[in-house]
């Protein structure tokens, strides 16, 4: 019986010529990340347990990234105690506020990471990596606190759901509208303990910013990892920026798959999950009309240059509806100057919109854009969990940048390139 | 073996309602116990006796990676959580910092709050002192097991090195 691609990069990880589902392993690790709500308490288990050394001061990556610029005194400690460990074992990776992006924009774009790695970040969009074809899960603190130690980590083989794309995404449709439309389809356990791997003809219509979005949400689902193949369009994303040799997996022809899904591109439409779970979807028409006071375009999930040059191209000339807060967040400091090279910040501020530097702040409630009870927001973020982005009256209402941009300029739930 | 009266849960609780972000600024264990489950559950931090038991349903733990959140129940005074499922990480998370979490869909079901309840961990088996019905959750693969029994994976990673140390 053959191997899914994940499971041959976790044999390859382990030193064994195979894996099966289910099999506890042993994995080498090529990258450990951290965030500032993450590291803090990781480092304290590192020194708790009497650790005195990490595995290799250059797989480590710690990204300040969550209540950046520091929102209050203890989040100010939590970035003490990040930095001053960073400093100590000579993390080359430490991202600060300067250099810091969200934390799965950043790795990727930095080409820290890259095609048949074995990654683990305590973070649960870790997973995002997989859109470069390599094993990306979260984990937490102790994990994180273990793969700085050892460079190694258990993990149980996860069997798979396979996600066969065929066709084409029609205008105003991206990769958020099919992430949300699969975990409206297989539920928020649908993948539970599982990969979600991506597969079909439909993957090469995918860019690279739409694989990361669809990969980043493989949690939503409840899923160990999402991983796309390695194609043209990636070895080209890699180009300039991964140093190591990228090594290329694919699923063996008879891979065994636990469950398989089929998605028509072509028939997708721009879609929205009403709170407060990812998988209760419906079509941005379906609820079009929606008061929102509230819209956010950034995060990990979708703060990439495609996808505010997207929400730039629908707020042009047009301005934020009274009443409405439009935040836009470009998730990394290189995101943020082609933002301002390519003449997008100027589109934003004319449009009424506030432009923020790199921060995870509104997704988590933390910082940047928190919701009063009975607010309603439109987001390009992952989560709209009860109280996600403040008070526990407050609702979250996920959509793509286009229908987050139509939103803000229609003052309510919209759908983009309809006028409604 | 343990016992306690129940606190029981219903499907898909997340992270952010075991423990909110906002208080994720302030890690300690018992600053997190304080804000335990408050947003679907305001009287629990409040009144949940030590070695009480959480009962929830499918999925449970789902949403963000923070550790925070198993540590804030087991600093609640939560001696153990059952679950009809748990989510991957929040999973991974409770047998990496030694808090004993079984997975059983029936006692999910079964059993309701209030009900007093005891659990073997090593058996897996879970009884409803109030209703008289028991139940056999899954029991760990022997790996995961040994981690519990270190306390935890770090100890546990320790003791590994020490004894490859050892051999060298």
């Amino acid at each position: 019986m053959g191997m899914t691609m994940t499971q041959k990069i976790l044999a390859a990880h382990a030193g064994l010529p195979e894996v099966h589902a289910g099999d506890l392993i042993e994995a080498k690790l090529d990258i450990v990340l951290g965030n500032d709500v993450t590291t803090p308490v990781a480092v304290n288990a590192f020194e708790k347990a009497g650790f005195t050394e990490v595995f290799d001061n250059e797989k480590i990556v710690i990204a300040l990234d969550h209540y950046t610029p520091c929102k209050d005194i203890k989040s100010a400690e939590l970035c003490k105690t990040a930095r001053d460990f960073a400093r100590k074992h000579n993390i080359t990776h430490l991202y600060d506020v300067g250099t810091v992006g969200i934390e799965h924009a950043l790795l990727p774009e930095q080409g820290i990471v890259g095609p048949g790695d074995c990654i683990i970040g305590a973070d649960s969009h870790t997973c995002t990596y997989g859109a470069l074809g390599a094993f990306s899960t979260g984990v937490g603190s102790t994990d994180m606190a273990a793969g700085m130690a050892s460079g190694l980590n258990w993990f149980k083989v996860p069997s798979a759901v396979k996600v066969e794309l065929t066709g084409k995404l029609q205008p105003y449709v991206s990769g958020k509208d099919v992430i949300l439309h699969l975990i409206g389809e297989i539920g928020v356990d649908g993948a539970l303990y599982q990969s979600l791997e991506f597969t079909g003809e439909g993957v090469s219509e995918l860019s690279m910013d739409d694989r990361f979005t669809i990969a980043n949400m493989a949690i939503e689902a409840g899923g160990k990892n999402g991983i796309f193949p390695v194609d043209e369009k990636t070895m080209e994303y890699i180009k300039d920026r991964f140093t190591r040799e990228p090594v290329v997996f694919e699923a063996d022809e008879d891979a065994e798959y636990a469950k398989v899904v089929k998605i028509d591109l072509s028939e997708l439409k721009p879609t929205v999950s009403l709170p407060h779970l990812p998988s209760n979807t419906k079509t941005a028409e379906e609820v079009a009309g929606l008061h929102i006071d509230q819209v956010v375009i950034g995060s990990c999930t979708n703060g990439r240059i495609s996808d505010l040059r997207s929400a730039a191209s629908i707020l042009k000339g047009n301005k934020v509806a009274d009443g409405v807060r439009c935040i836009v967040i470009p998730a990394t400091q290189e995101i943020y100057m082609q933002c301002l090279e390519e003449g997008l910040l100027k589109i934003f501020i004319e449009s009424g919109c506030v432009v923020s530097a790199p921060t995870c702040g509104p997704c988590l409630g933390g910082h940047m854009g928190v919701m009063a009870a009975g607010e309603r927001a439109v987001t390009t973020t992952n989560r709209n969990f009860v109280g996600r982005m403040g008070h526990t009256e407050s609702e979250v209402i996920l959509a793509s940048p286009a229908v987050a941009a139509a939103s803000a300029v229609a003052g309510c739930v919209a759908v983009p390139g309809t006028g409604r | 073996m343990m016992k306690g009266k129940v606190w029981k849960f219903g499907d898909n609780v997340d992270t952010d309602v075991i423990i909110p972000a906002r208080y994720l600024n302030a890690p300690e264990p018992s600053e997190l116990a304080k804000h335990c489950m408050e947003d679907i559950d305001s009287s629990f931090a409040g009144t949940v006796q030590q070695g009480d038991i959480m009962v929830g349903g499918w999925n449970f733990g789902c949403g963000s990676s923070r550790e925070h959140a198993p540590v804030a129940i087991s600093a609640s005074g939560i001696s153990c959580v059952i679950a009809a499922s748990f989510a991957r990480i929040f999973y991974r998370n409770s047998i990496n910092i030694g808090f004993p979490i079984l997975e059983c869909p029936e006692a999910s079901a079964a059993i309701q709050a209030g009900d007093v309840v005891s659990v073997d961990t090593k058996t897996g088996v879970v009884k409803d002192e109030t209703t008289g019905e028991t139940f056999q959750a899954k029991p760990f693969p022997p790996f995961i097991e040994k981690i519990i029994e270190k306390g935890g994976l770090l100890p546990y990673l320790l003791d590994n090195q020490q004894a490859d140390n050892k051999h060298k």
